[in-house]
């Protein structure tokens, strides 16, 4: 489904300021695979979402969808595959449009945008039955403008919009993070729904580790731009915390340096 | 005094035109697009020298309205591909409009009026209809003593207007037209849901201009000439356009925002009219009236807000110590 094969980036090379983001990932993803990607900050996570969404470019390595090479197909035309998700809640939503706006945009997709109207009375059906399946009641609501609503909301909204129209790929970046606990939750909940319903190939990036062991199939952990584990099965569910702090300190000697991963 | 407000209106429906592709620029786009300056006296320059050289005035207006397009999309095209910035890349194709229009019109002036033009032809047609009779007829039996020799340009354009807000309306609830708005809004997500922001950015300003075009060339046939220099502060009547529109109307949902631009042009040209009637200003003074005007705009409704903020805190902190003091009494 998703190949990323000897992925290698560096920034700044070349200065005082290089820095090695990502070296030689390698990292295969089945259809129905469920992957959660934690390690502490500046190890390359985030990087590696932006590599396979398109928003970078690697300097050398060749990412595939479908047996499709899409390293450098702009990201754009690459998100007909790709879902996303933003950690910021207000970044995956349009605020001045409504709700029923900001979903006929995402539905939008995989599809080519022509002047027929974008909310006709079929679609309106369709998305006021995909807002019921967030039970926040915002089907109710398919006229309020999407500033209005709370960030909990925005987040429900943003990851029905990256899913609805069923992608190929699922890429959530720490969705959860800029929320409150309850609402960090119910995010995490509906995600855990929304993915066994459709069972979408999702790579999740996440810095709760209880999150990202409570989560999927498959656990990646990565460090200084290399995946420096890589657990799945029943080796994953038998997985906690510990064994993962006392994994890392035995592949790296050192304590895990991310205070944030910890407490999470 | 009746008669410089009815031609404040006529020319403030014309103008409305140019406000429209402001507001899709300005506000839609998020795009501050000084293009206005260059592109409002092309769709003029156009206009008036396809007229000149006896080309029907429809098709003249409609060249006019390409060209504008064509001048858009290029500061799309700047902005987009070259990576220049918004306010830089409209500067520098406003500069280079200004040696192109020249090149269009091979001289700053050219006078309209003993030629055919699109408002001439609608007199023409227009005076069978006998609808200036009855509505002169009505005007001087109120009591107005110079009615205007003509309605048919109020009332033409005031519907071609319309059909054009109606036209932008729908366009903004199409699908392409979600995607221009996100584009606006929230450019990193549109582009996550394969939109090629690109593409819209240099669609949408080129809408903007053709409008601002179409405007100029209006605005020159109705004045009877296109200059060289008719498009100075253009963007700054358009944002003011925009701008008094929002603030008297009202931004609730796209229709009522268009709307609110095709009525603020409308009342920008009366106030100006008004304040051009005073003893000390003369014409001179009109672009100093024009951002005045936008100043105000801009502020008066930022200061009724937050005087009425202060309010409300006071109140509430009036009624907090009421109540405090009501219950030091009870207890003591």
């Amino acid at each position: 489904m998703l190949e990323v094969n000897h992925i290698s980036l560096t920034f700044n090379e070349g200065t005082p300021d290089e820095k090695k983001a990502l070296q030689h990932i390698q990292l295969k993803l089945n259809k129905g695979d469920f992957v959660t990607v934690i390690g502490s900050n500046g190890a390359g996570k985030s990087t590696l979402m932006n590599i396979i969404s398109g928003a970078l470019f690697p300097d050398v390595g060749k990412v595939t969808i479908n047996e499709k090479n899409v390293t450098l197909l702009q990201e754009f035309k690459r998100s007909n595959y790709i879902g996303r998700v933003f950690q910021d809640p207000m970044a995956g939503t349009s605020p001045t449009m409504t709700i029923e706006e900001n979903l006929a945009m995402a539905y939008s997709r995989n599809k080519k945008r022509t002047l027929k109207l974008g909310v006709n009375k079929n679609r309106r059906a369709f998305f006021k039955s995909a807002l019921a399946t967030l039970h926040l009641g915002l089907e109710q609501r398919l006229n309020a403008k999407v500033g209005l609503l709370s960030g909990g909301e925005r987040q429900a909204l943003s990851l029905l919009m990256a899913t609805f129209t069923e992608p190929d790929i699922l890429l959530l970046d720490e969705h959860t993070a800029a929320l409150d606990p309850s609402r960090a939750a119910l995010i995490t909940n509906l995600t855990k729904e929304v993915v066994e319903k459709t069972g979408l190939t999702t790579l999740m990036v996440t810095h709760n580790m209880q999150q990202a062991l409570d989560l999927g199939n498959r656990l990646i952990m990565m460090d200084k731009g290399q995946i420096i584990l890589d657990i799945s099965g029943a080796e994953k569910q038998a997985l906690t915390i510990e064994k993962l702090l006392h994994e890392f300190q035995r592949i790296r000697g050192e304590q895990m340096g991310d205070d944030r991963a910890i407490l999470g | 005094m009746f008669i410089s407000i009815f031609n404040a209106m006529e020319s403030g429906v014309i103008y409305a035109i140019m406000a429209l592709g402001v507001y899709l620029s300005f506000r839609v786009l998020d795009f501050p697009d000084l293009t206005v300056d260059g592109s409002f006296v092309t769709g003029a320059a156009v206009a008036a020298i396809s007229i000149v050289n006896g080309v029907p005035t429809i098709l003249a207006t409609l060249f006019a309205l390409i060209a504008g397009f064509v001048a858009g999309s290029l500061t799309g095209i700047l902005n987009t591909k070259g990576r220049i910035n918004p306010l830089l890349s409209g500067i520098l194709m406003m500069t280079a409009l200004y040696s192109i229009n020249l090149r269009i019109m091979g001289q700053s002036n050219i006078p309209l009026l003993n030629q055919s033009t699109v408002f001439t032809q609608l007199r023409e047609s227009w005076s069978d209809l006998g609808v200036d009779q009855a509505l002169t007829n009505m005007l001087v039996s109120i009591g107005i003593e110079r009615p205007p020799s003509t309605w048919s340009i109020l009332i033409i354009m005031t519907i071609v207007t319309f059909l054009i807000k109606l036209g932008i309306d729908f366009y903004l609830k199409t699908e392409m037209g979600l995607a221009l708005r996100a584009t606006g809004d929230n450019e990193k997500m549109i582009r996550s849901f394969s939109a090629n922001t690109d593409h819209l950015k240099i669609v949408g300003l080129g809408l903007s201009n053709a409008l601002v075009a179409l405007a100029g060339a209006l605005y020159a046939q109705y004045a009877g000439f296109s200059d060289l220099n008719m498009g100075i502060g253009m963007i700054v009547v358009g944002l003011a356009s925009v701008i008094i529109g929002e603030s008297i109307v009202g931004t609730k949902s796209i229709t009522r925002t268009t709307l609110a631009v095709v009525l603020g042009a409308v009342v920008y040209r009366i106030v100006v009219a008004f304040a051009l009637r005073s003893q000390f200003l003369d014409t001179g003074d009109m672009k100093l009236i024009t951002s005045g005007l936008v100043i105000i705009a801009l502020v008066i409704p930022k200061l009724l807000a937050n005087h009425k903020e202060i309010q409300r805190k006071r109140k509430k902190r009036l009624a907090l110590e009421k109540q405090m003091e009501g219950e030091h009494y009870a207890r003591s």
